[in-house]
């Protein structure tokens, strides 16, 4: 079985701070967690690599601090990583590393390859602007210039997420924090990306709007064939979504597999520990 | 060959937290052939269920073989296998049934089985139809398919999770004491619904806590000491 991995991600590495002596060598050095304790230089991801295939879901599950969001950032372009590779199925860009590409490359990117839903919608959505205004933002950043057809897409979406429409043109500001998430869900689809990155999309959430968003991103999987990255500290939410797991601790991946067998058969310390806390 | 061959294999746990390495199971073997049926009986914490998830790869195997003869890959080792292959193999050819359902909250029982088949690829039409000719085959009331399984009885729960597995049609069912905790009445439906799927050629193997409710269903009988298969029993292939 030949698969291409719709995403590549080859030895990422992020760092906050200069590195020092002590620790500038990747091999053999001594970090307290995730920072050098002789020059505070933090170590956020180190040497990270994965690969997401079409249509699958990859849980990442760590402990606040281990470099999940970092990581996410990164990809995103949010952040730029101190050094690795990433590559995206796309004819275009076939054997570039995107984190070597202009700005402009990349912006495109993010509008016509990924999505990305945030843990907290202040920085996925416009707290003052329409939510269909929201939404078509992302589908004029992708090239749409029809407004008909952004109108169509933006009232397919809100459905799709149970966003009453009658209440489609007013801004995510006066909505609840579910109602927001499921905006920024929206907007995220919009421009019907092939990689989805959600970053503890149900952190927060009450256990009913829990269900919704966790039904709502299965079908999103089943019907457009996204694949997705899932960061969350939820072990239940992983198992609920996950088809393969990895497991990062101090700003590296530890571990990874199965979701059912990280949960039943964890093999690192870690994840032993991780997994005998869960309710 | 077989559909399953399993030679020499061993399974041990590493618990970190008390520093020890504990052998679950160890020199297992055994033959399963396309449409048989093994049963393998035995005592709580013997092992039985071990076989299992490190076949469903739920357990990562440690020593010896799982070969199997997929339909996609030709012969493989079930212990070496990438994620993805068996993550295809899920979904296409082998299935699992535990005692326990563990499903998406707030879906309805229909939708359930409905969404195993769509994820294989089949339209939303024959989804719809398969689902209800499953339902209705594994006897679960039609008043119950617009509710949500955690209103459902044990045996309600087992039969959903049963025709779960086998709307996709796996070569390979896997029964995980899917009789435990269940009343004589509800292990006599279990009973009759296995016997189903035995007749329609699925190559089956069950692990059973009582050896009474095995009798003249399986092929072959094993039974589970410590850590080793010790007995094999043939029994009277049942006739239908």
């Amino acid at each position: 079985m030949h698969e291409e991995p719709v995403l590549q991600v080859r030895n990422l590495r992020k760092q906050f701070g200069p590195g020092c002596r002590e620790c500038g060598q990747m091999d053999n050095r001594q970090l307290e967690k995730n920072y050098c304790t002789n020059c505070g230089t933090v170590y956020a991801c180190q040497d990270i690599s994965l690969d997401l295939y079409p249509g699958e879901i990859l849980g990442i599950v760590g402990e606040s601090g281990s470099g999940k969001s970092t990581l996410m950032q990164c990809l995103y372009f949010d952040a730029e990583v101190s050094s690795g590779e990433a590559y995206i199925k796309d004819p275009k860009l076939e054997g570039k590393n995107v984190f070597d590409l202009s700005s402009q490359q990349k912006r495109y990117i993010r509008n016509h390859s990924y999505g990305m839903v945030y843990q907290n919608p202040v920085h996925g959505l416009k707290m003052n602007f329409s939510s269909v205004g929201n939404i078509a933002e992302k589908q004029i950043a992708a090239g749409n210039r029809n407004v008909a057809d952004m109108e169509a897409t933006s009232k397919k979406l809100l459905e799709s997420v149970h966003i009453p429409l009658h209440r489609m043109k007013e801004e995510p500001q006066n909505f609840s924090g579910g109602m927001q998430q499921r905006v920024q869900i929206a907007k995220a689809l919009s421009n019907n990306p092939p990689v989805l990155f959600l970053d503890e999309v149900t952190t927060g959430l009450d256990l009913s709007v829990q269900a919704n968003v966790l039904d709502l991103i299965k079908t999103i999987q089943r019907e457009l064939g996204i694949s997705m990255l899932v960061v969350s500290h939820d072990l239940a939410v992983i198992r609920m979504l996950a088809d393969r797991t990895v497991v990062m601790l101090n700003g590296a991946i530890i571990e990874e597999g199965l979701t059912d067998q990280i949960l039943e058969d964890p093999q690192h310390e870690y994840t032993q520990q991780l997994v005998y806390s869960l309710l | 060959m077989a559909m399953l061959e399993i030679t020499d294999f061993g399974k041990r746990f590493t618990i970190h937290h008390l520093s020890k390495t504990m052998p679950a199971v160890e020199h297992i073997n055994f033959t399963l052939d396309a449409g048989e049926f093994i049963g393998i009986v035995g005592k709580s914490g013997s092992g039985k269920s071990t076989i299992l998830k490190s076949i469903y790869r739920t357990y990562l195997p440690d020593t010896g073989k799982l070969l199997y003869d997929s339909g996609r890959f030709g012969i493989i080792d079930l212990a070496k296998v990438t994620e993805r292959q068996m993550l295809y193999l899920r979904k296409y050819e082998i299935g699992y049934v535990s005692q326990f359902l563990n499903v998406m909250p707030r879906t309805t029982c229909r939708q359930l089985v409905t969404n195993a088949l769509l994820e294989m690829g089949e339209s939303e039409e024959v989804a719809r139809v398969e689902t209800e000719r499953a339902l209705t085959h594994f006897e679960l009331d039609s008043k119950l398919w617009d509710s949500y399984p955690n209103t459902f009885s044990g045996g309600e729960k087992l039969r959903l999770n049963i025709a779960m597995a086998t709307v996709k049609k796996p070569r390979l069912l896997l029964l995980d004491e899917p009789t435990a905790s269940l009343d004589q009445q509800s292990k006599e439906k279990v009973r009759q619904i296995i016997e189903k799927l035995k007749n329609t050629g699925t190559t089956l193997v069950g692990i059973f806590h009582d050896i009474e409710f095995m009798e003249g269903l399986c092929d072959k009988v094993f039974d589970m000491q410590t850590r080793q298969l010790t007995t094999a029993k043939e029994t009277a292939v049942y006739e239908s």
